[in-house]
């Protein structure tokens, strides 16, 4: 029996000697697109920090694959194949749409220092890389902005582009932070449909959203964290009833239940 | 044991000056984020000030060393004013490129005033030892360390019981905040900067008359200024009280013990050797992600 | 620049000598040339990685004497009876020398400061520089102190059909000193168009960002910074063979400022901004010379760096390159900050 592909046990996070998330356990199978819901301030984005390293939990592990990665860096999680998007528009802004893609394709190539002096040795490479880069922007429509500034693009495409950074080297596990943040619906339904493309490439999806309508039309399980531990965990339709669920976010956020039935 | 002794006593004479030092630039940091490299500058300023007022204009002593204080004060709000108010929305690195600028101005324009020869401020204290037992001290050398504490002193009153004092520690806290409170960030920035380079310039005119004034000891001692600030950890201002009596016992140790030629090394090294080995101890802001 | 400019040009400087066979301006040109290669790897790390590293006199001036002591040989004690000896060896292999202590010391410096930034990191790198030139002052049995290494070999070169001709004249040093720089270019615009160089930018606009799809930070800070430091290195040891006198002041603050100047005057992060900043403060000393004291160079260069980041923080080359292309659009502007959208979790 395979272990699951992410893991997570028990999980204490504090910040700045506040406990953001006091006891968190949940677990992603592969090809399934999970939503870690919660009002604001429940610490799902602390969450996403622990699990790709930008944060060490107190106690707890986190295992990808089988393989323990509680306090490895950022960097050497995403080499094993689990990356991140961010909630805030995160771009390298004064490069290119293309050259941001490159960039982002970082570990699907190989050239070290003396690569740099062998140009021979890595055309092969690079000629791939560009064309994967290009693939990556058809997939989220922004080719025909490769050679402008990823500063210059609009909102909706600057979110587009975040979340082709973060799915350009093929992770197995991809964790999207809030990517439907700000964009109007016609915008939200090609971020729909973008999730779902990249579901069935392959890559399994641990989502945060606030847009619930969406969080309950894309998922196939849904992890409610409120108060730094988790309320309920199922499928969306065991989740729409569940009674603490509905009273965590009547009691605070306004984007609960109202358009949970949408 | 009483070269120990010997040690511990100059060495806390050199870190009131130090502290001194510290606090203005950990100030500066804290409230302004300005990594302030004219720092070790306005130390030369005010001793060569000193000079000129107590060698040149022959002006009494103590006069001299209050009004070589205030002109540092001022030069520190000119600079800040006409430098850093138009720079306020540039990046931290183009800050520090800048005031490296306003160094490099700073340095030159004090050799060129003042020549390479090195000069010694003139005092009024007599030039034979206090000795009490086993130490010996020199009156002048008592009288800087009283200066300093006071100074120090007043300055942590200043922080505390008045107004500005408590807008800066605002500042120093949440500019944006702070701003949104009324406080006026812009105008707390400049008495911020010219009260850091007022105290930099008094320990300069306070130790202008013990060692000798020259126009590239400004480098040395700014370096010296971020070396106790960096072991305070950067925008502590307790910790650069601390950071500077522990450079000042470090080098007066290190000098009479360990070596004389690398006096001034100690500090260099302790720096570098503190930030490789508890670089996390030392930064104090953290940075969200997400 | 495109190729073609490029090599244009440096045909027109390599022909320079020729035409213009003026000992003085050969003179003045290849001291720039020399710091346009100390500038030339300074960017890598200022421009490329964005560290502000202001210590980078100590990979030059480690280059110097580096070079220096190994073509004069030294024999020093180095404690419990034992010495250590090295017989005076041929200019080339003190250029080696250079370039793989500065660069050892630059793999130290990288490992030590990188996981630190901003201002420590400057401050560091500072007192990096200045520890290194307290000890060149003080370890007179190595150093000589502030007497000062002289005596030094000048550059000697295999030539075909000539055999081993040590170089004089002054022409011969301008075209060496060409030639390193053009091969330094070479190397930093490999680096700066390769997957690493791409890493670099990278971290440069966005760390987190660039930690997230797997770059390694540390890890290629370190090669820029080695890579960085075995060129700044390569300049110093020009300096001394082309100076033949060392002393501590080559780990002046002066010497980085000077190359910081060109860096940010030029462009930083463009590959012909240090070119460009250091032909124009490269020769200013030697032309102030006779005219106004040094210090009156040292206030104007003050001046500059202030008057540069007011008023043309990018540098010249980029903002030449914004004028040129007029059939291109105007500069895209950054977008307008979105609007703040729902309140982060967690």
């Amino acid at each position: 029996m395979n272990p699951p592909l992410l893991a997570v046990e028990h999980v204490m996070i504090r910040i700045g000697g506040l406990v953001a998330v006091s006891d968190l356990s949940f677990m992603v199978e592969r090809g399934q697109v999970v939503s870690l819901i919660g009002p604001n301030g429940a610490g799902k984005t602390t969450a996403f920090n622990a699990i790709t390293g930008y944060l060490r939990p107190r106690q707890g592990s986190i295992h990808f694959e089988g393989q323990e990665i509680t306090g490895l860096t950022p960097e050497r999680i995403a080499a094993l194949g689990l990356v991140r998007s961010f909630q805030r528009t995160s771009i390298f802004g004064s490069s290119t749409v293309f050259d941001n893609a490159l960039m982002a394709l970082h570990l699907r190539g190989r050239a070290g220092l003396l690569a740099a002096f062998l140009p021979f040795s890595t055309q092969q490479e690079e000629e791939r890389l560009r064309e994967e880069a290009m693939t990556m922007l058809g997939f989220v429509g922004l080719l025909g902005r490769a050679g402008a500034r990823a500063d210059s693009l609009a909102y909706g495409e600057q979110r587009r582009l975040g979340i082709a950074l973060a799915a350009a080297a093929t992770p197995r596990l991809l964790l999207l932070d809030e990517p439907a943040a700000g964009l109007n619906p016609s915008e939200t339904a090609e971020c729909m449909a973008l999730i779902r493309q990249l579901r069935d490439r392959g890559t399994t999806i641990l989502l945060v959203e606030h847009d619930m309508a969406m969080v309950m039309r894309i998922s196939d399980r849904i992890v409610v964290l409120n108060q730094g531990r988790i309320i309920a965990d199922g499928p969306p339709e065991a989740i729409r009833r569940d009674p603490e669920v509905i009273r965590a976010y009547l009691g605070s956020a306004p984007q609960g239940g109202a358009h949970a039935a949408a | 044991m009483q070269q120990a002794l010997q040690h511990l006593v100059n060495g806390t004479i050199l870190g009131g000056t130090y502290a001194l030092l510290g606090i203005g630039l950990t100030l500066i940091f804290g409230v302004m984020r300005v990594v302030n490299f004219t720092h070790g500058e306005l130390y030369a300023f005010g001793a060569y000030m000193a000079y000129g007022l107590v060698a040149l204009l022959r002006l009494d002593f103590y006069l001299s060393l209050l009004l070589a204080t205030l002109l540092g004060t001022a030069l520190g709000a000119a600079i800040e004013l006409l430098l850093l108010r138009p720079l306020r929305r540039a990046d931290i690195d183009s800050v520090m490129l800048a005031m490296i600028g306003a160094a490099l101005v700073l340095q030159n324009a004090n050799m060129w005033a003042w020549g390479g020869v090195a000069k010694l401020v003139p005092s009024p204290f007599a030039g034979t030892p206090l000795v009490f037992g086993p130490v010996s001290v020199m009156p002048l050398r008592l009288f800087v360390l009283g200066i300093s504490c006071a100074l120090l002193v007043g300055f942590w009153l200043l922080l505390e019981r008045t107004r500005a004092g408590i807008a800066m520690r605002a500042t120093f806290q949440d500019a944006e905040t702070a701003s949104l409170m009324g406080v006026r960030v812009g105008w707390v920035s400049t008495a911020t900067f010219a009260i850091g380079s007022g105290l930099a310039a008094a320990a300069g005119a306070l130790l202008g008359p013990v060692f000798m004034v020259s126009p590239t000891m400004g480098d040395l001692v700014g370096l010296k200024a971020f070396a106790i600030v960096i072991l305070g950890g950067l925008g502590n201002l307790p910790g650069a009280v601390i950071g500077g009596f522990a450079l000042g016992y470090v080098e007066e140790f290190g000098g009479g013990f360990l070596s004389t030629e690398y006096r001034d090394a100690f500090g260099f090294l302790l720096i570098i050797l503190v930030l490789a080995v508890r670089p996390q101890g030392l930064v104090a802001l953290k940075e969200r992600v997400g | 620049m495109s190729a073609l400019l490029g090599w244009g040009f440096v045909a027109a400087m390599a022909a320079l000598p020729l035409v213009m066979p003026d000992p003085y301006l050969l003179a003045v040109l290849t001291s720039a040339g020399i710091f346009i290669i100390g500038a030339i790897s300074l960017n890598l790390l200022l421009g490329y990685t964005g560290q502000l590293s202001l210590g980078h006199a100590a990979f030059f001036g480690l280059g110097a004497y580096a070079s220096a002591l190994t073509s004069l040989g030294f024999d020093i004690g180095i404690g419990f009876g034992h010495r250590l000896r090295l017989e005076p060896q041929p200019v080339a292999v003190g250029f080696l020398a250079a370039i793989l202590v500065s660069g050892c010391f630059g793999w130290l410096l990288g490992r030590l400061a990188f996981r630190i930034r901003g201002a420590y990191f400057v401050i560091i790198t500072i007192c990096f520089a200045q520890v290194l030139r307290m000890v060149a002052l003080n370890w007179v049995e190595l150093t000589q102190g502030p007497m000062a290494l002289v005596g030094i070999p000048p550059f000697a070169l295999w030539l075909p059909g000539r055999g081993v001709v040590e170089l004089y004249a002054k022409n011969q040093t301008y075209w060496l000193v060409l030639g390193v720089a053009v091969l330094a270019f070479l190397v930093v615009r490999q680096i700066v168009h390769s997957r690493i160089g791409r890493a670099l930018v990278a971290l440069r606009e966005n760390e987190t960002l660039a930690r997230s799809v797997g770059i390694r930070v540390t890890h290629y800070l370190v090669i820029a910074t080695v890579v960085s430091a075995a060129i700044a290195g390569a300049a110093g040891s020009l300096f001394a063979h082309y100076v033949r006198i060392v002393d501590p002041d080559v780990f002046l603050f002066i010497y980085t400022v000077t190359m910081v100047i060109m860096v940010i005057t030029g462009g930083k992060g463009t590959l012909w901004g240090p070119v460009v900043g250091g032909l124009i403060f490269g020769p200013l000393p030697d032309m102030l010379r006779g005219s106004a004291p040094p210090e009156a160079q040292w206030i104007a260069y003050g001046l500059a760096m202030i008057l540069l980041v007011m008023f043309l923080p990018r540098g010249i080359v980029p903002a030449v390159a914004g004028w040129l292309p007029a059939r291109r659009a105007a500069a895209p502007l950054p977008a307008p900050a979105p609007s703040p959208v729902q309140g982060g979790a967690g």
